[in-house]
């Protein structure tokens, strides 16, 4: 080959790189090491985290079962090891799991479109205000505090560059939904967006149509945002919102110390061409069979360049397709009964604790100690071998005597009993 | 080939204009080039365009492009029939596939742009 | 002829829709063992949902069937090359999938007590020191979830620098020859956008660089070695132009698979650049991600960097959220760790001297296919190639042939089309990427796959614009797609 190519060496092939950027000396990292090494490399670090512990953390990542058959698809060399499906012909495969992907979360959330997938729920949070921007021409969003805090900060961080203002209003301090006359007096004709989570932050389901009534009498759109992706199965998409955004992870993605996840953007027809990210559309090919392609890429970077709906080239397919296999298995029976045993879990371990809002919730809720800090409760819980709740304290200040529990259709009777003797 | 009556841009726009109304399209050398038209982004009624600035984009599968308006004024007309049916834009670019129409600001200004034969050696040349 | 493929039965399969029958499942859950709850007590009555409208309800063999005669339809690594220029297409590693599933690393939760998670942080910093060491930059972040999101990250970070300086200033100057993502991301930036065409080798015009570099400029985003394969020659000069004006130098390092262990972005001006783990680091594409965008920077970016940092407290790794300079977050948790783990695990596959391997095959196999393509296709700049190679179809082209009706007849002969026309400098472009992963079997039947087609280009062009002809589907029709966008399906 090397005489194909006319070099004596392999140096021959770099000889023209100016000799200034040449690196002369080997990379400073170890030898190559054996497949049995490797495994064991990690092996030995997983043994360094938490192992055979019962955790009660929730807060956006969730411990849910997940079904086999989902690795055993998506381990398949020809989903695992595939690109991007611009060559339609020999990607059908792909193009017809990410149609049926969209479809199914138009059906969960009672939207008429939804895209391939977005990074995660957090960085979907800033897409959403963007196009609720460029549908609305205004430059500012409304955010409730009860909205993840982490997806508020990274909206933050987007939404200083873009010259967009966005302001927080509170939720009410005994039932934990939003403030909606903290909303009412800040909302204004220059809002773009009003974003409000539910399931919320505290797990509480919240006011979604009394924010989309006043974010839509001054002219904003509603986007609602979703953490825990299992709520869809019991909760009744509300008709307010113009934008659903939210997380899948709890769809048979593993928690994975946060990542990689899959997010979504699902909207209303009328606002289809401002959507970010790949959309996978039908049609037919020169012999009439049904067929599918990626379709209106008009809106992405690759061709609109700088006035693209975003810069995003990625669509988390396989992660996607982990969620689509997941929503497959279950089914319209499953999703639902998952749903209610994750309620029934949290409604027995809130039972046997003061939950410290008084609205409905999901499989989240919030509690106060009393007589200890949530991190001493926690540092008691962890010799019992229980990972107890996220401490609120580095969120909200205001809460910093609470925790935040979540309880899934994972949790063991007798973890729940040995939680709450230690928190009451 | 291009309509005696209309004036052209270098952008491949035409406008026709009749006393005081402009109208606007893109020339038959503009549609081919872009290939089968999926979407045509027009402004709404009422909007002010201003001569030489965008005032629309007309998209194929694998391009946009924007349409730079040949003349200011005010939008007093939109295709609607291009919303449905984008292909008339290739069909009869000159004729059925009219963008939109303007309440001219300054007529005359219409006068310095290319005449047909102009045009078509512009066209010419540029292959 | 074609000696790759032949043609054998694929099975049907209709929409999981079309296949769902009521009471169908494929599931089961643990009986419950606390007590039931009535949703309407416990959510309100009125936020319980109907039934999922049409959600599917299929059984097991149906699920399975179903998805795998879906998988029989792609093409994939695991079948054979994917000359896609700039993608990086090598083979990912088995063993990345199994240590990303080790129990202990798939189950940590992100907010699990930082003593508890000591293995993830000693993971993530790891990758971070061995990135560092290969880019040749002094810090790096594992936060970006992709390529363009590292991108954005790269440019908040120039952007939070200048502004501490006391301008963050208004414009980013991008390549002609840029990938979409590069715009769009100074866009997102808020940013305005200048282009710089390329001179007459397809490379960054100095002179035009020096001209365009004006105290509004923030930075130029640069990719090394450029869409056409070809390193920058004048890239540390650059670099000087630029830093002589206060402006900062952004790599796009989607070609690092020419560089590592070669030559070092730290070592020739760059001040920021993103990696892609999916492409130079194994990671699986998937079908369309995930990815994971790391960002490498200069000390002086570093107090930028996204919160929180990975920190030594004691003997112990702690999660570092004082960082007041920081540009925020730019998503929520730490990064895509399953993907961090597979990149890690090629690395230590590989180790120093296997990178630098890597790399030196890799530019062997393109240079390779250069050579033995050069006398059937126009090869519209001479500069020597690295990792990929461009060709232009200007010798097909008065056959009426252009180069994506030879990437869909590439498609009858077995391979996967390379880039069809970009970069958009070159008209007509076949943009061609081996990887190292490729050995001289499969380059050969690709690039007497080309020559091949070469050759019915001249004899009977029309059959060619007709291609493909063995798939299960012929050409889509992407126009009706657009035209009348059909997203989601719907029952009769």
């Amino acid at each position: 080959m090397m005489d194909v190519c006319g070099v004596d060496s392999a140096e021959g092939l770099f000889a023209h790189l100016p000799e200034a950027a040449r690196l002369r000396r080997p990379l400073d990292l170890p030898v190559g090491i054996s497949e049995y090494e490797i495994v064991d490399y990690f092996r030995r670090r997983a043994a360094e985290n938490a192992n055979g512990y019962a955790s009660f953390l929730g807060a956006g990542a969730y411990n849910h079962f997940r079904p086999v058959l989902v690795d055993a698809v998506a381990s398949r060399g020809e989903f695992l090891t595939s690109y991007t499906p611009y060559q339609a012909e020999i990607s059908q495969g792909t193009l017809t799991a990410i149609f049926e992907f969209q479809t199914m979360i138009c059906q969960l959330t009672g939207m008429d479109v939804a895209n391939a997938s977005m990074y995660d729920g957090s960085t979907a949070v800033p897409e959403a205000v963007m196009m609720a921007a460029r549908l609305t021409g205004k430059g500012r969003a409304l955010i409730a505090k009860s909205v993840h805090p982490e997806y508020r900060e990274t909206l933050r961080t987007y939404a200083k560059n873009q010259g967009m203002l966005v302001e927080e209003f509170g939720y009410a301090p005994e039932a934990g939904t939003i403030d909606l006359d903290d909303l009412d007096r800040r909302m204004d004709g220059a809002t773009a967006a009003v974003v409000v989570q539910s399931p919320n932050f505290f797990g509480i389901v919240d006011q979604v149509k009394a924010a989309g009534e006043i974010a839509h009498r001054r002219g904003a759109l509603l986007i609602l945002i979703f953490t825990e992706a299992v709520s869809l199965g019991i909760l009744d998409p509300p008709a307010e919102p113009d934008i659903v955004a939210g997380e899948l992870q709890s769809f048979a993605i593993s928690p994975s110390y946060g990542g990689p996840f899959a997010g979504i953007i699902a909207t209303r027809e009328k606002y289809m061409r401002q959507m970010p990210g790949r959309l996978v559309g039908q049609t037919t090919d020169s012999r009439g069979n049904r067929a599918f392609c990626l379709t209106l890429s008009t809106r992405e970077q690759h061709i609109r360049r700088e006035r693209a709906t975003s810069n995003i080239c990625t669509n988390q397919a396989l992660i996607a397709l982990m969620a689509t296999v997941f929503m497959t298995v279950y089914g319209k029976q499953g999703l639902r009964e998952l749903a209610v045993q994750n309620l029934a879990k949290a409604h027995y371990l809130a039972a046997r604790l003061k939950p410290r809002f008084s609205a409905h919730f999901f499989n989240e809720f919030v509690v106060r100690l009393e007589g200890r800090s949530p991190e001493q409760a926690n540092k008691l819980l962890l010799k019992k071998k229980i990972i107890g709740g996220l401490p609120l304290a580095g969120f909200y200040p205001e809460l910093s005597d609470c925790m935040l529990l979540c309880a899934t259709e994972m949790s063991r009777c007798a973890d729940m009993d040995a939680l709450s003797e230690v928190l009451s | 080939m291009y309509p005696e009556n209309f004036r052209y841009t270098k952008e491949h726009e035409w406008v026709l204009v009749e006393g005081d109304t402009g109208t606007i399209g893109i020339t038959d050398h503009a549609q081919e080039e872009l290939g089968d038209i999926v979407y045509v982004d027009l402004p709404k009624l009422g909007a002010r365009v201003e001569r030489g600035k965008s005032l629309g984009s007309v998209e194929s599968v694998k391009a946009v492009s924007d349409i730079y308006s040949p003349a200011g004024g005010e939008v007093v007309a939109v295709n609607e029939t291009l919303a449905d049916a984008p292909e008339a834009l290739n069909r009869d670019p000159h004729g059925a596939g009219w963008l939109v129409k303007l309440r001219l600001s300054a007529p005359a200004e219409i006068l310095d742009l290319l005449t047909a034969a102009e045009y078509q050696a512009y066209v010419e040349a540029e292959k | 002829m074609i000696s790759k493929v032949r043609t054998h039965p694929s099975q049907n399969e209709a929409l999981l829709f079309e296949r769902s029958s009521p009471g169908k499942k494929a599931y089961q859950l643990p009986d419950l063992d606390v007590p039931p709850v009535d949703p309407s007590d416990a959510l309100g009555a009125g936020n319980v949902r109907a039934e999922i409208p049409d959600f599917p309800e299929v059984s097991e063999v149906e699920a399975i069937r179903h998805f795998t005669r879906l998988s029989t339809w792609n093409y994939a690594i695991d079948h054979g090359m994917y000359p896609l220029g700039s993608c990086t297409m090598k083979y990912n590693p088995r063993v990345n999938e199994l240590v990303a599933r080790t129990e202990g690393l798939a189950w940590a939760h992100p907010y699990q007590p930082q003593a508890l998670a000591q293995g993830c942080m000693e993971i993530m910093a790891r990758l971070e020191r061995t990135l560092a060491e290969i880019s040749g930059m002094d810090a790096v972040t594992l936060q970006p979830a992709a390529g363009a999101h590292g991108e954005l990250t790269g440019i908040l970070l120039i952007r939070a620098l200048l502004e501490k300086r006391g301008d963050p200033r208004k414009k980013i100057l991008v390549p002609d020859s840029a990938h979409g993502t590069n715009p769009a991301t100074a866009a997102i930036a808020g940013y305005a956008v200048e282009n710089i065409r390329s001179n007459g080798a397809g490379l960054l015009d100095v002179g035009a660089l020096e001209r365009s570099v004006t105290a509004d400029v923030a930075a130029l985003m640069v990719t090394n070695p450029n869409t056409l394969g070809v390193f920058e020659e004048n890239i540390a000069r650059a670099a000087e132009i630029l830093h002589a004006k206060g402006a900062l130098l952004y790599m796009d390092g989607a070609n690092m698979n020419a560089l590592v262990g070669i030559a070092r972005p730290g070592d020739f001006g760059v001040d920021a650049l993103h990696l892609n783990l999916h492409k130079t680091f194994s990671t699986p594409h998937g079908g369309g991600g995930p990815g994971a965008g790391p960002v490498a920077v200069k000390k002086a970016l570093e107090p930028f960097l996204p919160v929180p940092r990975l920190k030594r407290s004691g003997k112990q790794w702690a999660w570092d959220y004082k960082r007041k300079r920081s540009i925020g977050r730019v998503r929520a948790f730490y990064g895509s760790f399953g993907v961090l783990v597979r990149a890690l695990a090629y690395i230590l596959a590989h180790g120093g001297p296997g990178l630098r391997n890597a790399t030196v095959d890799a530019v062997l196999n393109a240079n390779y296919i250069r050579k033995r393509l050069e006398p059937y296709y126009d090869l519209p700049y001479p500069s020597p190639s690295m990792h990929e190679v461009v060709f232009s179809d200007a010798r097909q082209e008065p056959n009426g042939v252009r180069t994506g009706d030879i990437a869909k007849r590439l498609i009858d002969y077995g391979f996967h089309p390379y880039t069809v026309s970009f970069p958009m400098i070159v008209h007509g472009a076949l943009m061609i990427e081996p990887t190292e992963t490729e050995g001289t079997a499969e380059l050969d039947a690709f690039i007497d796959a080309m020559i091949s087609i070469a050759k019915e280009v001249e004899t009977d062009p029309h059959f060619v614009k007709g291609a493909p002809y063995t798939t299960r589907t012929s050409r889509v029709d992407e126009v009706a797609a657009a035209r009348k966008p059909v997203l989601r399906w719907k029952p009769r």
